[in-house]
C-alpha cells in the first residue's frame, strides 16, 4: 500500500468521527503549547538573569572572606571565618597593574528618614570607584566623592525609590537625611534601572565605607568588588588578588575570589537545568495526550471490528493493518503537535507583551523535542491498539462475534 | 483447481472440541458453481473459510492449482486472498464511511496502484453491476440489493479466480436476493468458480453442484 493511500484512508476515518478526532487534537496541543510556551519562559528567565550579571559591567571579580574550596560555588556560610577583609586590604589591591578598579562593599540595613517620612532600607558602604564597577546611573547630583575611603564624609546617594518615597519630586540634593542615629547629606540620586546582585538598588542608599563602618560597627567586609584592566587580565588580577591578601594575611589563603563571569556561567547551568525540568513536567500532559489516544483508539479497533476482518479479508496483511493504525495515530499526534505549537507560539507572544522587560524567547530545541516527543508518544500509544487491530482474527471478526 | 484432502478445524470451547470441519475431503474443478447447504452449525461458513485462507485447519492438506497453502505465511496468505478470492457477506460488509467507490478501490489500493488507474476499473466494475451512477454513494444511501452488488463489484475488482459467498442472500429480499444470484451465476458463465453457501433450498439448487454437510462433514455430494 502506498503511503499516501494510508495516510488518506486514516483520515477518513479521523473525519467520521470529528468529537473525538478533535478532542484528542486539543489535548496533544494543550500539551505541546505547555512546552514550548514553559521553555520560553525558562530560556527567558536564563537570558534576564545572565543580562542582569552583564549588566554589572565586564571583568569582574567579587572577593568574598572565607576560603571556598570549589570555586563559582557558594562561599563557606558557618564555620571560622578567620581573618577579617578589611579596606586596607582593598586600597592594597591597587598596586596590582591587573586591576584598575577596586571597591570594598559592606551591607547592613538602617532606618532612613526625612521629615515626618522613615523608611527600612538596605546601606551599601562602597567608595567612589563602585559607580564604574558597576556601572551606575547617576541622574541628580553625583556619586561618593573620590576621597580615601578610611574617609567617611556624612553624605549619601539615594536609590530612585527612596528618593521618591522621601522627597516625592523635589529636588533633595544638600538636603540632610537620617540614617540610623547619623545625619548624611544627599550628593545625588540613582538612575531607576539599577540592579545588582539580585536585588534592588532602587530601594537602598549609598555611603563611604568608613561610615557605614561606624555605623554598623564592623571591621570586615562583606565584599571586594574588583574590575580587572582588560579580559585578559581576569587570570592575572585573580592571581595577584590572592598574593596581594595572603601576604597581608600572614600567608593564609583565606579569602574566595569568584570570577563574574564563572558565576554568570553557574547561573546559565542551573536556569538551563530549571528550563529542562520545566520541560519535563509539561511533557508529562503529553502523556496524558497519549494515554487519551490509545484509549480512544481501542475503542475505535473495537468498533471496527468488522472493517479490520474485511480488510484481511480483502488481504491486507497484518503488517499493513497495523501500519493502517499506527499511520491514524500518528496523524493524530502529529496535526495536535502543530497545532500546539501554533498556539505556544502565539502563548510566547502574548507573554512578551505582558511582559516587556523579560525576553521571551522560544528556544529551537523546544520545538524540535516537542515535535519529537509527540511522534514518539502518537507511535507508543498508537501502537497497543495497532497491534490488537493487526492481531483480530478476521474470522470472528466478520462474523461480529 | 483444488484439492481438500482430510481437513479438520477444531474449536476449543471449554473442555469441549467442537469439530467444525471433521475430515472433509473435496475436489473443485475451474468453473464449478457449487452451492453447500446444510443444518446451522454444520461447518459450512468454517468451510468457505477454509477455502478463503481465512482459517487455517488444524490437519489435512489444501492444494490450489496444485500449490500446498497450509504452510503459507501470513503474508503470503494475505497475497493469495488479494489475488485468488473474491469474498461475499450476508451483511455485505462495506465500509459505511466510504463512498461505492471508495469501497470498490480498497482491494486495489492495498496493491499499490495509483489513484488514475484505479478509477478507471472502479468505474468499470461499478458499470458492470449496473451502479455506475452511484459512484458517490455511501453505503447508506444504497438499498441492500444495491450493497451487495456494490460488494460483489468489489470481490471481482481484481478479477480472481475463485468467488465464496455465504449466505449472499440472506439479508435481501426475494426479488433482490434472484436479482443477485444471476449477477454471480453470470460472473460464474465467465469461467470464474463460485461457491455459494445457502439456506435457500431452491437457491441451492440452481448450482451445478449440491454439497450437504452435517456436523463438520461433507455427507452429500452430487453433480
Ligand atoms: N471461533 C469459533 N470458536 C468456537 N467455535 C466455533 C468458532 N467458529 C465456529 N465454531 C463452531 O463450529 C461449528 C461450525 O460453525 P460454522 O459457522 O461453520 O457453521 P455454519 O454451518 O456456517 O452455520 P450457520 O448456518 O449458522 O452459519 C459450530 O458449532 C460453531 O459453533
Ligand atoms: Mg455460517
Amino acid at each position: 500500500m502506498r503511503i499516501l493511500d494510508t495516510l488518506n484512508f486514516s483520515q477518513t476515518t479521523l473525519r467520521a468521527y470529528p468529537a473525538r478526532t478533535a478532542l484528542i487534537l486539543l489535548a496533544m496541543a494543550i500539551g505541546v503549547a505547555s512546552v514550548i510556551i514553559l521553555t520560553s519562559l525558562g530560556e527567558g528567565a536564563r537570558n534576564y538573569v545572565t543580562g542582569q550579571f552583564r549588566s554589572l559591567g565586564t571583568h569582574l571579580l567579587f572577593i568574598l572572606p572565607g576560603r571556598s574550596e570549589t570555586t563559582g560555588g557558594l562561599p563557606p556560610l558557618l564555620g571560622t571565618s578567620p581573618r577579617d577583609l578589611t579596606i586596607d586590604d582593598a586600597i592594597a589591591l591597587k598596586q596590582s597593574p591587573a586591576i584598575r578598579h577596586v571597591a570594598p562593599l559592606l551591607l547592613g540595613n538602617a532606618p532612613v528618614s526625612h521629615a515626618s517620612r522613615e523608611r527600612e532600607v538596605t546601606v551599601l558602604g562602597s567608595s567612589n570607584e563602585m559607580q564604574v564597577i558597576m556601572t551606575l546611573e547617576v541622574i541628580m547630583g553625583k556619586f561618593l566623592p573620590a576621597e580615601n575611603p578610611r574617609i567617611g564624609s556624612p553624605v549619601c546617594v539615594l536609590g530612585d525609590k527612596l528618593y521618591h518615597e522621601l522627597f516625592g519630586n523635589r529636588n533633595p540634593i544638600g538636603e540632610w537625611v537620617r540614617i540610623g542615629s547619623y545625619r548624611y547629606r544627599v550628593i545625588g540620586v540613582l538612575g531607576d534601572k539599577e540592579r545588582a546582585f539580585g536585588f534592588d538598588n532602587s530601594d537602598a542608599v549609598i555611603i563611604p565605607v568608613a561610615s557605614a563602618q561606624t555605623m554598623f560597627n564592623k571591621t570586615s567586609l562583606f565584599r571586594i568588588l574588583v574590575k580587572a584592566s582588560s579580559a585578559d587580565a581576569l587570570d592575572r588580577a585573580k592571581e595577584d588578588v590572592l598574593r596581594i591578601i595572603r601576604q597581608r594575611h600572614e600567608g593564609e589563603d583565606d579569602v574566595t575570589v569568584i570570577r563574574q563571569d564563572a558565576l554568570i556561567g553557574t547561573f546559565d547551568e542551573i536556569l538551563k537545568i530549571l528550563t529542562w525540568v520545566v520541560a519535563g513536567i509539561a511533557a508529562i500532559s503529553l502523556i496524558v495526550a497519549g494515554i487519551l489516544i490509545m484509549n480512544v483508539m481501542l475503542v475505535s479497533v473495537s468498533q471496527r471490528r468488522a472493517e479490520i476482518g474485511l480488510l484481511k479479508a480483502l488481504g491486507a496483511s497484518t503488517r499493513e493493518v497495523l501500519q493502517l493504525f499506527l499511520s491514524e495515530a500518528l496523524i493524530l499526534s502529529l496535526a495536535g503537535g502543530v497545532i500546539g505549537l501554533g498556539i505556544g507560539f502565539v502563548g510566547a507572544q502574548a507573554l512578551q507583551v505582558w511582559l516587556p522587560d523579560f525576553p521571551v524567547q522560544v528556544p529551537l530545541w523546544s520545538i524540535i523535542a516537542a515535535l519529537l516527543v509527540t511522534l514518539i508518544t502518537g507511535l507508543a500509544f498508537g501502537l497497543i491498539p495497532a497491534r490488537q487491530a493487526a492481531r483480530l482474527d478476521p474470522v470472528i471478526a466478520l462474523a461480529g462475534k | 483447481m483444488i484439492k481438500l484432502r482430510d481437513i479438520c478445524r477444531n474449536f476449543q470451547v471449554g473442555d469441549e472440541t467442537v469439530h467444525a470441519l471433521d475430515q472433509v475431503t473435496l475436489d473443485i474443478a475451474a468453473g464449478d458453481y457449487i452451492s453447500v447447504m446444510g443444518p446451522s452449525g454444520s461447518g459450512k461458513s468454517t468451510l468457505l473459510n477454509m477455502l478463503g485462507l481465512l482459517d487455517m485447519p488444524n490437519s489435512g492438506s489444501y492444494l490450489f492449482e496444485n500449490k500446498e497453502l497450509t504452510k503459507l505465511s501470513e503474508e503470503k496468505r494475505a497475497r493469495f486472498r488479494r489475488e485468488k478470492i473474491g469474498f461475499i457477506f450476508q451483511s455485505f460488509h462495506l465500509v459505511p464511511r466510504l463512498t461505492a467507490a471508495g469501497n470498490l478501490e480498497l482491494p486495489l489500493m492495498l496493491t499499490g496502484m495509483l489513484p488514475a488507474k484505479r478509477r478507471v476499473l472502479v468505474q468499470e466494475a461499478l458499470a458492470s453491476v449496473g451502479l455506475e451512477d452511484r459512484a458517490h454513494h455511501l453505503p447508506k444511501q444504497l438499498s441492500g440489493g444495491q450493497q451487495q452488488r456494490v460488494a460483489i463489484a468489489r470481490a471481482m475488482i481484481m478479477k480472481p479466480p475463485l468467488l465464496l459467498a455465504d449466505e449472499p442472500t440472506g439479508n435481501l429480499d426475494t426479488h433482490s436476493g434472484d436479482e443477485i444470484i444471476k449477477t454471480l451465476e453470470v460472473l460464474n458463465q465467465t469461467g470464474i468458480t463460485l461457491i455459494v453457501v445457502t439456506h435457500d433450498l431452491e437457491l441451492g439448487q440452481r448450482a451445478g453442484r449440491t454439497i450437504q454437510m452435517v456436523d463438520g462433514k461433507v455427507v452429500h455430494d452430487e453433480s
